[in-house]
């Protein structure tokens, strides 16, 4: 859930605003932010569990270099949300893990 | 898949790529520019098109000077290409790239990478923790969106960008609660030795004491000469510990914006196979260039700070004298020497600094390679200082043997955030210079690419 | 242990698996292995641990594989114990996919071939809707397969990385950054030397060369012969994916730690250990083919790596005779076969055992029979 956000946008700047959900809640952006800021912004403080520890992570570069934060965006999984531009209706979920390929089930156990 | 050629492929809107363009497009060339970002202007010139006037007001003079170069960017013909992410040059000049979920190329008869620099890596304890990012983050979020620190933030570590970004965040109101500056005594001293033929210095000097000046008035705690460096906290940041003057201090942190200065970003000249030297000035990897930026034998140049780190203004110079080399090898520019003498005059002005600034911003040792076993230095595959060790135990002589053994350098960043860190390691540990122990082998694709990109 | 001192010349997976093999059984060992640099054969091994289909041209390779297939979870366990290196040996079966009805029946005709010329090892072929069942979103391009229920895989790098710790532990010596240039034999005292290219050597009572692609040019040295050419492999590996395949298959398999290993090409192509963006287009393209869900997953590394092959595909075991004590041991499945290495080849080259049964068939001496014609069998 989201808490005090780490960053915030004053008020001055707004101009147009988007809405998007994150984990099904929904947050209000300013449109034309990248939707790794617009989660900052929003209150969002890990944006994934790393997939070797499950340990909590969040964006550190902001620039695409340090892939850390990788959230799945409208179904698709580990996308580096400081390279997205936020539209309005994005579905935003944390990433838990590694990611999951859809459409796939368990074969028969060996 | 559309094949499509031109005379120079610029990879990266930057100031270099940028400035690269407009010199190729005066003298004829065709012109592609690809950048991954969807809007203009590289990292330091980040959203320069759409920046508002108070943003352009809080930033400095430094950015706004990216607005000139970006509209006559524009009005140049060159053909842009926004959120275009190469993956491959090979050297005939071919250039893969994905945009729009599908994998195109373009073959340029000469190719300018101008892919800028990235953050050096910070590895201290605790510093995967969220709540803590780099202060180059904290500009991008305020280039980008206009967004500050919402609470207190304190700012650690050393270099021009922590300095600027500490001025930027007091003139737009922004709590600062410590500027925690690891910049050790003898950094000073050995910086001193540079200070002749450096005049630039004095007014930097001069910046930095303003700024000191600036947060001392605003009652802003500035620790001067911090050592061991150290992030507590579970699931985010709660505090920040390091000593000073002998003393531990303790300050309870929901921000914290860590920097040590800026590195080339070298993926795509290791992928192409050129031949790198490792700076002990700029503890950093460097291509091997002529004083054009031509890697040796290939129809590519490099140009800015992925060349090595020279600034903005000496970047954008650094792309006009890489087109007027290309130029005159496709016949386009017959006087090279005219053209190129006044820019080399003002390469020489803004680079005699260099020397001085990479003296007195020296990361600490301690802050590059951490003792620490416990302290995470591949991210991505969570591997420690203390296993990158252990592999040299058994034998490791390189990275890509650590990375063989324990996994360092193979999640999605590919290197980018432990390549140096696990290179300076393994020197250390192994008792040799880092240019005796090599980088990963850094190979295409240089982006992680999804697979269906390349089914038609 | 003993007191007589083995020098291997090659710690990849083929070296390290001798070596360790003759530490094991007590003798003292040393092994010499290039730099960070090394062209290294076992970075780029799929990390099949493969029995189906081995040995079509020569029984005794199939066999050669099945006890290896079988050994190997000893191997397993004993350096998990050891050293704590889990080498990720897993061994459901394995699948071979076939995109049209020809290769198909060439799929079957083969296993039912080498079954009946060697005995268990035994097969099954599956049509699409059986295949299902094991492998979960196989594409409409699969027209058939087979199951070979000893097949398996394991993470060729943790092997590696166990067999040198392995080697730690039993106390041989392993000397990294070793580029050997020649080897030297004084008859009188039956002792060899190898001599690397900055000057330094070292002397030992015997000696295995399993230097790869090194091979060919040290075997005639102490009178062996290995003729090894080198043939490119590119392999691509994606990031990190949740577990969707429980098993391996001869194109793509999922690793241990979740990536999918996708591969691979046979490219003659000298000492270019490079990849191209045609030859990763085609693996992408092809392991879509396998399993559409793979469209989504992110390529994060192409490599490519040179298999040391000799003209017909085979190892080459092979005492020498004019130089006493010196060995050659050259193949390209440094996985499949790291149990027979450490448990077989090891003790027979340290000269504690005799030459396994029905060895001849490596010698290399085939190589020179001016009548024999060779394909690659692999």
């Amino acid at each position: 859930m989201t808490t005090e956000p780490l960053f915030s946008i004053p008020r001055s700047l707004e101009s147009e605003t988007v809405t998007i959900t994150f984990d099904d809640e929904a947050l209000r952006v300013p449109a034309g932010i990248s939707v790794a800021a617009a989660l900052l912004v929003g209150g969002v403080h890990d944006f994934r569990s790393s997939v070797v520890g499950q340990v909590p992570r969040a964006p550190y570069c902001m620039m695409g270099v340090c892939f850390e934060c990788l959230v799945e965006v409208d179904g698709v999984p580990a996308r580096q949300s400081c390279l997205v531009p936020v539209q309005d209706g994005m579905q935003v979920r944390r990433q838990i893990g590694a990611a999951e390929l859809d459409d796939v089930s368990f074969g028969e156990e060996p | 898949m559309s094949d499509a050629a031109a005379d120079l492929v610029i990879i990266g809107s930057g100031p270099a790529g940028m400035a690269a363009a407009c010199e190729a497009r005066a003298v004829g060339l065709s012109v592609v520019l690809l950048d991954e970002q969807a809007s203009l202007g590289g990292q330091i010139y980040r959203n320069i098109e759409s920046a508002p006037p108070d943003r352009l007001d809080v930033m400095g003079q430094d950015y706004a000077a990216g607005q000139s170069l970006a509209l006559a960017f524009r009005n140049s013909g060159v053909r842009y290409l926004g959120g275009a992410v190469v993956w491959n040059v090979a050297s005939d000049g071919t250039v893969d790239y994905v945009a729009n979920g599908r994998a195109e190329k373009v073959v340029g008869k000469y190719v300018l990478v101008a892919s800028g620099a990235m953050e050096r890596p910070f590895p201290i304890k605790g510093w995967t923790l969220p709540g803590v990012m780099g202060a180059g983050a904290g500009q991008i979020l305020l280039k980008g969106s206009g967004a500050l620190p919402s609470g207190p933030v304190v700012l650690a570590g050393c270099g021009p960008l922590l300095y600027l970004l500490a001025w930027q965040y007091l003139r737009a109101g922004v709590a600062i609660q410590a500027v925690v500056d690891t910049t050790a005594l003898s950094a000073y001293l050995r910086a001193a030795r540079h200070l002749a033929g450096a005049l630039r210095g004095w007014q930097d000097l001069a910046k930095g004491i303003k700024l000191l000046a600036a947060l001392r008035r605003h009652g802003v705690p500035v620790f001067s000469g911090a050592r061991e460096l150290s992030i507590e906290g579970e699931k985010q940041i709660e505090g920040f510990s390091f000593t000073r003057r002998g003393k531990r201090v303790r300050i309870p942190v929901a921000l914290l914006l860590l920097h040590q200065g800026v590195v080339p970003n070298t993926q795509l000249s290791w992928s192409i196979g050129a031949e790198h030297r490792w700076s002990p000035d700029q503890l950093c990897w460097q291509p091997v260039t002529d004083t054009w930026g031509r890697l040796a034998e290939m129809p590519i140049y490099v140009a800015g700070d992925s060349r090595a780190i020279v600034g903005a203004q000496a970047s954008a110079v650094q792309g006009r004298l890489a087109a007027l080399a290309i130029g005159e090898r496709l016949g386009a520019v017959t006087d090279i020497a005219r053209r190129a003498a006044p820019l080399q005059r003002e390469l020489r002005l803004r680079t005699h600094i260099r020397p001085f600034l990479d003296a007195l911003y020296r990361p600490n040792d301690e802050n590059r390679i951490p003792q620490k076993d416990s302290v995470l230095v591949c991210r991505c595959e969570e591997v420690t200082a203390g296993q990158i060790r252990r592999y040299v135990d058994l034998g490791c002589k390189g990275p890509n043997q650590a990375k063989a053994f324990g996994r360092s350098g193979m999640g999605p960043c590919q290197g980018r955030f432990c390549g140096l860190t696990v290179t300076e390691l393994i020197a250390q540990a192994r008792g040799v210079e880092p240019c005796d122990v090599g980088y990963y082998r850094i190979r295409s694709p240089i982006k992680p690419i999804m697979l269906g990109d390349f089914v038609q | 242990m003993s007191d007589q001192l083995v020098t291997v010349v090659g710690g990849g997976l083929v070296g390290a698996a001798i070596a360790y093999g003759a530490a094991r059984a007590g003798m003292r060992v040393r092994v010499l292995d290039q730099g960070d640099a090394a062209f290294r054969a076992s970075r780029g091994n799929f990390g099949l641990v493969w029995v189906s289909s081995k040995g079509g041209n020569l029984p005794r390779y199939a066999r050669w594989s099945r006890d290896a297939a079988k050994t190997w979870p000893d191997l397993h366990k004993e350096l998990l114990d050891l050293t704590g290196v889990d080498s990720g040996l897993r061994q459901p079966g394995g699948f071979w996919l076939g995109f049209n009805d020809t290769e198909v029946k060439a799929r079957a005709d083969l296993l039912e071939k080498i079954d009946r010329e060697v005995g268990d090892v035994p097969f099954q072929m599956l049509e699409p809707s059986e295949l299902r069942q094991y492998l979960p979103g196989i594409g409409s391009a699969v027209v058939g397969g087979s199951f070979g229920p000893l097949d398996g895989h394991a993470n060729p790098l943790m092997l590696l990385h166990g067999l040198h710790a392995g080697l730690r532990h039993k106390g041989a010596d392993v000397i990294t950054g070793v580029d050997v240039a020649d080897i030297r034999y004084d008859a009188n005292s039956g002792r060899f030397e190898a001599v690397a290219s900055d000057g330094q050597s070292w002397k030992s009572e015997r000696l295995v060369l399993a230097a790869g692609l090194g091979n060919a040019r040290l075997a005639p040295q102490v009178g062996l012969y290995a003729p090894v050419s080198s043939i490119r492999g590119q392999v691509l590996i994606t990031e990190r994916l949740q577990p969707f395949l429980n098993y391996p298959t001869n194109k793509v398999r999922q690793t241990g730690e979740g990536t999918v290993q996708i591969g691979s090409t046979s490219e003659d192509v000298g000492l270019d250990d490079g990849t191209t963006t045609d030859k990763i287009e085609w693996l992408a393209r092809r392991a879509v083919e396998t399993f559409p869900a793979l469209a989504r997953a992110r390529l994060v590394r192409a490599w490519g790596a040179l298999r040391p092959l000799t003209p017909d595909g085979y190892p080459i075991y092979q005492a020498s005779t004019s130089c006493p004590g010196a060995y050659v041991a050259t193949c390209h499945s440094g996985v499949t076969l790291a149990s027979a290495h450490s448990f077989v080849i090891g003790p027979w080259m340290s000269g504690l055992t005799q030459s396994p049964p029905g060895f001849d068939v490596f010698l290399s001496d085939r190589f020179l029979d001016p009548n024999a014609s060779y394909s690659h069998d692999h």
